[in-house]
């Protein structure tokens, strides 16, 4: 499908996208630390979306509450710095009221694995076409270094002082059983895969999920993520299929429980390219309009019905 | 209240189509030309279990149910016995229909059950109190009647007919309604139900004088609850986009919404709980639509982290709470006004919004308009507050009430033309939340138009959208939010119409203040009172927030004393209203009820001779009076 452009925002036809107009011309309040991953994100964000050809004005970041959900601070566009776990429903509306805007979420493993695990799962199910960037430091960085659900077993903090009791939660597959289109891992010690691994996932019709390992240097210092890490596409040891669901299912499973032994995968882990998105779907059954529906509002034209004509059931 | 009325009750078992059943009754009454008004009494069980429906029917306006009824169709419940062995499921459930409506029936009332399904043998007492108040009985074998002309199902139709024989009405009515839902075999067989079974009873011997009342309109009615009123209200303010979460009474706006939605070019989204229904509907307002979600009691209070988004970010929603008993799960089909300190209240900070709560059917609809207006104008978000009581209830209103232009202005929004004029940062982002707006509100722009971006963030933030906690900034963002509330009380009280309802004669003596569903029970004990010779006049309060101090103001001075009716035990509308005006603590009491059903008339009558004429027992076991501060 190709992406129509929201007649709201006109602003990309024929322009240069370069990516300095994603930095805001305002100092934001700095809140992350030095060394810390999310400004890896950051950069491969700001690196794909001229790839992607859509502007600041046609962009809407959502965001969660986090560290990683400052990232709007830093990213300049339509943003909706939100609350904690609820990018994803806010997005997903934002999505279907204005197909035309290019909508992405993003936020921690607290705030999308934790709190808003059941809007994970609901938003993969539908497979809204959006891209979904999880910001994954197997911690609690804003709240000062609790155990989050993808930190290790046996995980101490001040939450956990005796070890983390609970196995990590196992997003990669937690998106794939939810019926994710998109999913793929990439870390931030390597920004040309991440910068294209956006790229390809905002370009995605469908719901593309991103597990973005990123380093918490304050809160997390033994963290996996500084140990190099392997492109699964790249690699000769790894054959598999990325259009094939059980073999995704095992790669992921693979990937999933060497993370926790030393051993981080990345790459591409689940392409679907022929299921369609949410809207497209609610489109074929006529269940939502084929315009944007918020351009109707803008639309002087634009027909309203009333009340009053469909009280014939009620005479 | 004089003139002539009719209440008729059917009864029968949850599932066995009473509902839809005494919605064509109620229907085909509209159209002879009464005005008409129902009272639902349902269990939480989806088949099986006593339930009934009371129609009202007068030449005259009815604003609530009456005081005991004239009319019972007992039809038994077709699930209260296990049709593989004859075992009764639940206890004596099944002669329910007739034993568990004695009580109110008036004397010289009539009684007709079927004699296939019911036995009045197992009815305690049913031959003396027959006798007591000279009631007139009409066994009918009403399943064997519809098994022969058609389905077992059909007995409805059967007794709907016998009412008709009985009160003397044309079954041509009937007919027209069956043809408008149904064709084919189906509506044959079921005309030849009602003809045959009209036709029997007709050739009966009757001992009563029961009569359908004859009325006539001035103009065309519509029958509709207060569900569809909110609904119609948000249809025509432009309203396209309804996220939500099932939860009694709330499904129903969900539901017709849904129903209209998609072929009007609007979106409805069923989702995962009630956190995710209230971000979608912000999602959608902040992308350009006018959008809705709501809830009953628990899942609003899911809903309260969403709802401070809103007003944080200023995103324009409307919330519908749809109140029920509670706490917690409560009684999942009785109404209360228990939620109110909850619906003002509940999210975190000085939090602001904007509360509106209709008092009838047809003011649900003019509500809703304003509410969506309101919020889309101001930026912040409205609920609509109703209850189990209003949302079911159906009620005959002039199809002009609805004769209205639509609205979708998306109300302080800027053009891509006004945002090039509009103060920029020097960095060339939009200044979205300005300080100075003198009516707090500061335009937005909607992602997509050029040169409008902006963050909208729940932290405090500078005029662009940029966290920021220094206290200048603070001070003037939380002064202007807050102005906002100002604006909005002026903007309400400069409109021709209040949302206030005064009701009885503008000098009277004493006073009754009601909020939300109750208040058509108290109009007609306001003419029931002044027919006694009392002095009594109402005020129905529909802006809970912002409050309307000058009218409640001027109300409260005008009288000696005022009842304030409510349904909840802790009087959080009275309250309010003290907090509010910061006096008058001495001239209200309270008049309460939490059992489960709204107030009847002859309770607040009785209610309203206790306190003028003094004595502070409860009026009946089922209400109670809350005395006056100080006394
Ligand atoms: C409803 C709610 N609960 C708790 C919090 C406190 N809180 C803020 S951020 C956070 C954890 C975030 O962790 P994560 O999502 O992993 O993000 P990170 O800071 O590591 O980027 C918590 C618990 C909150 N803001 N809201
Ligand atoms: S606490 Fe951790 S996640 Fe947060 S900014 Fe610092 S390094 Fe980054």
């Amino acid at each position: 499908m190709s992406k129509s452009f929201s007649a709201i925002g006109q602003a990309a036809q024929g322009e240069e996208i370069d990516r300095e107009a994603f930095t805001p011309g305002i100092e934001p309040q700095a809140t992350w630390c030095p060394g810390c991953g999310d400004f890896s994100v950051l950069k491969a964000l700001k690196g794909a979306m001229p790839e992607v050809g859509r502007t600041p004005d046609e962009t809407l970041l959502v965001t969660g509450i986090g560290c990683s959900g400052k990232l709007n601070s830093y990213f300049e566009s339509y943003g909706m710095h939100s609350i904690h776990g609820r990018s994803l429903p806010i997005a997903r509306a934002a999505k279907l009221a204005n197909p035309g805007l290019e909508v992405i979420a993003a936020g921690g493993d607290g705030d999308g694995y934790g709190i808003g695990g059941n809007h994970f799962m609901h938003t993969a199910r539908e497979n809204h076409d959006m891209t979904y960037i999880v910001f994954n430091n197997e911690i609690f960085g804003l709240t000062k270094g609790q155990t989050s659900p993808t930190s290790p077993k046996g995980h101490e903090s001040k939450t956990q002082p005796h070890g983390s009791a609970k196995d990590p939660i196992r997003p990669l597959s937690l998106a794939l059983t939810s019926g994710a289109s998109y999913i793929a891992r990439t870390a931030a010690v390597n920004p040309r895969q991440a910068t294209e691994i956006l790229t390809e996932a905002i370009e995605h019709d469908g719901f593309a999920h991103v597990d973005f390992l990123t380093q918490c240097p304050t809160w997390n210092k033994d963290a996996k993520q500084y140990v190099p890490y392997t492109d699964v596409q790249d690699s000769e040891e790894f054959d598999f299929d990325v259009h094939d669901r059980q073999e995704a299912a095992e790669m992921m499973h693979e990937t999933e429980d060497k993370l926790y032994e030393g051993e981080v995968l990345t790459g591409r882990f689940y392409i679907d390219e022929e299921r369609r998105s949410y809207g497209e779907e609610k489109r074929s059954t006529g269940e939502m309009p084929e315009e944007p529906l918020a351009e109707r509002y803008f639309d002087a034209e634009a027909d309203w019905e009333r009340s009053y004509d469909l009280l014939d059931a009620h005479k | 209240m004089t003139g002539e009325e009719l209440i008729w009750r059917i009864a029968g078992g949850s599932g066995d189509g009473i509902d839809s059943t005494s919605q064509n009754f109620t229907k085909a009454l509209m159209r002879t030309g009464l005005d008409v008004f129902t009272h639902r009494h349902y269990p939480s069980r989806i088949r099986g279990g006593h339930t009934y429906v009371e129609v009202r029917a007068a030449d005259h306006a009815v604003k609530s149910r009456g005081d005991g009824y004239d009319f019972l169709l007992a039809l038994g419940d077709s699930f209260a016995r296990n049709p593989q062995d004859g075992e009764a499921y639940y206890g004596n459930e099944e002669v329910k229909p007739l034993s568990e409506n004695l009580d109110e029936l008036r004397e010289g009332g009539v009684i007709v059950y079927d004699e296939g399904l019911l036995d009045t043998d197992e009815v305690e007492d049913f031959d003396e109190r027959v006798e007591e108040n000279d009631w007139h009985v009409y066994p009918l074998d009403l399943r064997s009647l519809a098994r022969e002309h058609g389905r077992e199902i059909m007995r409805n139709t059967a007794g709907v007919a016998a009412t008709a024989a009985l009160i003397d009405m044309d079954t041509g009515i009937f007919e027209e309604l069956m043809a408008d839902t149904m064709s084919g075999e189906m509506l044959e067989t079921n005309v030849e139900v009602l003809e045959e079974a009209h036709a029997e009873v007709s050739e009966m011997e009757f001992t009563h004088d029961l009569e359908v009342p004859t009325g006539s309109h001035d103009e065309e009615q519509v029958l509709l609850n207060g569900s569809h009123s909110v609904a119609y209200g948000a249809i025509d303010e432009g309203c396209r986009f309804i996220a939500g979460y099932p939860m009694t009474p709330w499904t129903d706006v969900f539901t017709i919404m849904t129903q209209h939605l998609p072929s009007i070019g609007g979106i409805s989204e069923q989702v995962e709980d009630e956190i995710a229904a209230a971000s979608l509907a912000i999602g959608a307002s902040h992308a350009g639509v006018k959008a809705m979600s709501g809830s009953s009691g628990g899942g609003f209070a899911l809903m309260s982290e969403p709802l401070g988004l809103a007003e944080m970010t200023e995103t324009p929603i409307v919330l519908v709470e749809a109140m029920r008993a509670g706490p917690s799960t409560g009684m999942p089909t009785k109404p209360e006004q228990g939620d109110l300190e909850h619906i003002l209240y509940t999210s975190q900070g000085d939090s602001n919004r904007v509360v509106f709560a209709p008092g009838t059917v047809a003011e649900a609809y003019e509500q809703s308009r304003e509410a969506f207006r309101v919020a889309y104008e101001y930026q912040i978000p409205v609920v609509i507050v109703i209850d189990q009581k209003l949302s079911g209830e159906l009620a005959s209103v002039p199809a002009s009430h609805f004769d209205r232009e639509p609205n979708p202005d998306l109300g302080s929004v800027l053009s891509e033309e006004e945002i090039a004029d509009a103060p920029h940062h020097a960095s060339g982002t939009f200044n979205r939340f300005r300080h100075d707006p003198e009516d707090g509100v500061s335009p937005r722009s909607i992602p997509g138009q050029k040169d409008g971006r902006f963050l909208a963030t729940g932290n405090e933030h500078t005029p662009q959208g940029h966290i920021e906690e220094s206290p200048d900034n603070r001070v003037a963002q939380v002064d202007r939010r807050t102005r906002k509330l100002e604006s909005i009380r002026e903007d309400l009280d400069d409109k021709e119409h209040s949302n206030q309802t005064y009701y009885g004669p503008e000098d009277a003596e004493h006073g009754i203040l009601v909020w939300g569903s109750q208040q058509g029970s108290v109009e007609e004990a306001v003419d029931r009172l002044n027919e006694q010779g009392e002095s009594v006049k109402m005020l129905g309060v529909s802006d809970l927030m912002p409050y309307p101090k000058e009218d409640v103001t001027a109300f409260l001075e005008s009288v000696d004393e005022c009842l304030v009716v409510e349904m909840n035990i802790t009087a959080q509308f009275r309250g309010l209203t003290q907090k509010e005006l910061g006096r008058f603590g001495e001239k209200m009491s309270s008049l309460l009820k939490y059992n489960g059903n709204p107030f009847e008339p002859a309770e607040v009558v009785e209610g309203f001779d206790i306190q003028v004429n003094g004595g502070d027992e409860p009026p009946t076991a089922q209400t109670r009076i809350e005395p006056a501060a100080g006394d």
